[in-house]
């Protein structure tokens, strides 16, 4: 088990800096899609099927395709990949690398410190992550709930529009004879 | 919701009905008489060809894919020297069949003339002509026009009066 | 299950399926053709079987043509992902009571993960084809499939409820007295809808569409690569057909006449046949029609269903 635990963060490492490092956005997802898959894998092994589980159905089969979806649509192309270039210069990310080998420095220090507990695990049922979910966990579930609400409702008004009229002649407005482009500034503005 | 289960039942239905399909190479498919298939060059009942070599056929090919050249026979009878169909290239439109002034060119009840080599696909006059008067049995042309080509004398047809000579000056 | 049994078990599945997917060709143009008054392949072979062969044979000899102006990597791996992902979720399926590849505690998850995975091949292989009818067939395909895939999930969860396992084995156990389409028929229906949208067949087909989008996103592919779409979406059907006997028709559960594996290949087939049932009589919503039938309809329909299911199984737990 722990060998599939540190062949799949490896990946997971790997597909991750190749998501920063890739020009090409569609390649930078296809990369990120990789490193949640690999992540799935690492909560598969240490014990947590029904996170991992999860982490596929909902970051690599939604999020990521929804993420793909837009860039699809945008139509990046060279253009767009050579920017890109002009962006990812040394002393552009030069200073948070630094940054995150301290960082990187300190946890394997606290890693090799807690010494080797990491492999005892007990698996984790789905009976027992939803007994927490709505038992102790309760609030925050109901408050990610009201969130995500307020989400879909500001999603529903934005994509909400008002039927328009047909015809400049088919209105029922009073004032008909008013000139063409203020009206219809106004059916924008209704 | 419903009227989908139901369609649904209904075109499983169609299972047990009588299948529309014809095996074609076993069972042959019953083509009318009037069916615009192979081109035939017909023979009048004396067994002598009907085309007189006019061109019109050609002419009216949409496709241009018939080509003939006239020529006469010692008595003046014209017939083509040669007449060559691309079926590679016909439509079997029946234009030919509606040209022709003397019923010689005809549209009849079989397609299957399939080949391996679109060589083989232009048919000569020998290929084209029949020994059949095709689908107007009795016509001969030369016996009703007014012209003397071996066939009948001047004059000697059916609703045909003798030629006026015209140096006489008697009514 | 010793490591031998488990391997020939592998085998004999993987043996089996590819085939299923293959002969599906001939069922599907039978039954169709059937359907419409026809007959059908009936030349080569016995029963037009050897179509299954030709057809094969036809794919694999075809010129396999990558467009010059796709994304190469991305174009060819595309296919293998819809293939690939449908043969990895069949992983779960209990065949019979000791066929199962891997009886897995979170089977039914791994379903769905699977199939959210295989949203992929769609949305990559139509933006790799570099071709406009591709792209819109990969973004309504997109759509589709996530769209469905939540109701999906949630019609599944009744049956969980009922069932109280996430482990196939255990709720085709569960069934011993009643199927689950007795308790759970708006979860069914819910199921088998999304199932017909996930795999985008007809009357679902809206991201490939001939008449319209010229067959969508695998407009570009040709020769097997094509034939991967094929085949996943062949597998595609038996996949859903296999998840709906087992969740709600007793998966291998019958009468005892039969062997198991035989009730359960009878009643995947049925279903196989409904699936071309459906192709054969109805017609194609439109792509709006889909989303909001999906969203409006669909959505609070499994919703009140959970909610039922679930006082239904608080009561019934308590008293």
């Amino acid at each position: 088990m722990s060998l599939l635990f540190y062949i799949s963060s490896a990946v997971a490492i790997v597909a991750t800096i190749m998501v920063i490092t890739r020009y090409h956005p569609i390649h930078a997802l296809l990369y990120l899609v990789v490193s949640f898959l690999a992540i799935a894998v690492v909560f598969l092994s240490i014990g947590a099927p029904f996170v991992g589980v999860l982490e596929v159905i909902i970051y690599a089969g939604a999020i990521m395709v929804l993420f793909i979806f837009v860039v699809m649509m945008l139509n990046l192309d060279k253009v767009t990949s050579e920017q890109e270039k002009t962006w990812l210069k040394p002393n552009v990310w030069m200073g948070p690398a630094l940054l995150c080998i301290v960082l990187l420095g300190e946890m394997i220090y606290l890693l090799l410190q807690r010494g080797d507990n990491v492999s005892n695990i007990a698996v984790v049922e789905p009976k027992s992550v939803s007994v927490a979910l709505f038992g102790e966990y309760v609030i925050a579930v109901e408050l990610t709930g009201f969130l995500l609400m307020a989400g879909i409702v500001g999603a529903a008004h934005i994509g909400k529009h008002k039927k328009r009229n047909l015809h400049r002649y088919l209105t029922e407005e009073p004032e008909r004879n008013m000139p063409e482009p203020q009206r219809e500034a106004e059916t924008i503005n209704t | 919701m419903f009227s989908h289960f139901r369609t649904m039942w209904l075109v499983f239905l169609h299972l047990f009905r009588k299948k529309v399909t014809i095996q074609y190479p076993e069972e042959k498919v019953q083509l009318h008489p009037r069916y615009k298939g192979r081109i035939v060059l017909t023979k009048d009942p004396d067994g002598g060809e009907r085309c007189v070599g006019c061109y019109l056929c050609s002419a009216a090919c949409p496709v241009d894919c018939i080509a003939l050249q006239a020529t006469q026979d010692e008595n003046g009878r014209r017939y083509p020297e040669f007449f060559r169909i691309n079926f590679s290239r016909c439509i079997f439109c029946g234009f030919c069949e509606d040209a022709c002034p003397t019923y010689a060119i005809q549209l009849i009840p079989d397609f299957e003339m399939g080949e391996y080599k679109r060589q083989d696909l232009v048919f000569e006059k020998e290929d084209l002509l029949i020994n059949s008067q095709g689908k107007y049995p009795g016509y001969n042309f030369y016996k009703v026009a007014g012209m003397d080509a071996g066939v009948k004398q001047k004059g000697h047809g059916a609703n045909e009066e003798l030629p006026v000579d015209v140096h006489s000056l008697l009514p | 299950m010793s490591t031998a049994q488990h391997i020939w078990t592998v085998i004999g599945v993987l043996f089996v399926l590819l085939n299923i997917a293959a002969g599906l060709i001939w069922v599907e143009r039978r039954l169709l053709a059937l359907w419409q008054d026809r007959l059908g392949p009936n030349r080569a072979g016995p029963l037009g079987l050897l179509i299954v062969l030709a057809d094969t044979l036809k794919l694999f000899f075809k010129e396999d043509w990558i467009p010059p102006f796709a994304s190469k990597a991305i174009f060819v791996v595309a296919p293998a992902i819809v293939a690939g992902t449908v043969l990895i979720s069949f992983v779960i399926i209990p065949f019979a009571p000791n066929i199962v590849v891997a009886d897995l505690n979170i089977g039914l998850l791994f379903f769905l993960a699977m199939s959210s995975i295989g949203v992929y091949s769609i949305v990559l292989g139509g933006w790799a084809s570099n071709n406009k009818y591709s792209l819109l067939g990969a973004l309504r395909g997109a759509s589709q499939m996530i769209a469905y895939e939540v109701f999906m999930g949630l019609s599944l969860m009744g049956v969980v409820m009922l069932s109280g396992s996430f482990n196939l084995g255990a709720i085709v156990e569960a069934q011993r007295d009643l199927w689950f389409v007795v308790t759970q028929p708006v979860g069914f229906l819910v199921f088998f809808i999304a199932g017909v949208a996930e795999t985008h067949r007809l009357p679902f087909d809206i991201p490939e569409a001939e008449s319209e989008l010229i067959a969508g996103f695998h407009a570009e592919y040709s020769g097997m690569k094509f034939g991967m779409f094929f085949i996943g979406e062949y597998l595609g059907i038996t996949l859903i057909s296999a998840m709906t006997v087992t969740l709600f028709f007793g998966g291998w559960l019958g009468p005892s006449f039969l062997p198991p594996l035989v009730w359960f290949i009878l009643k995947t087939f049925f279903f196989i046949g409904v699936f071309i049932l459906l192709r054969a009589s109805l017609p194609r919503p439109r792509y709006d029609q889909l989303i909001e039938y999906g969203w409006k309809v669909l959505l609070p329909l499994v919703l009140a269903n959970l909610m039922i299911t679930g006082a239904v199984a608080l009561y019934l737990k308590d008293s």
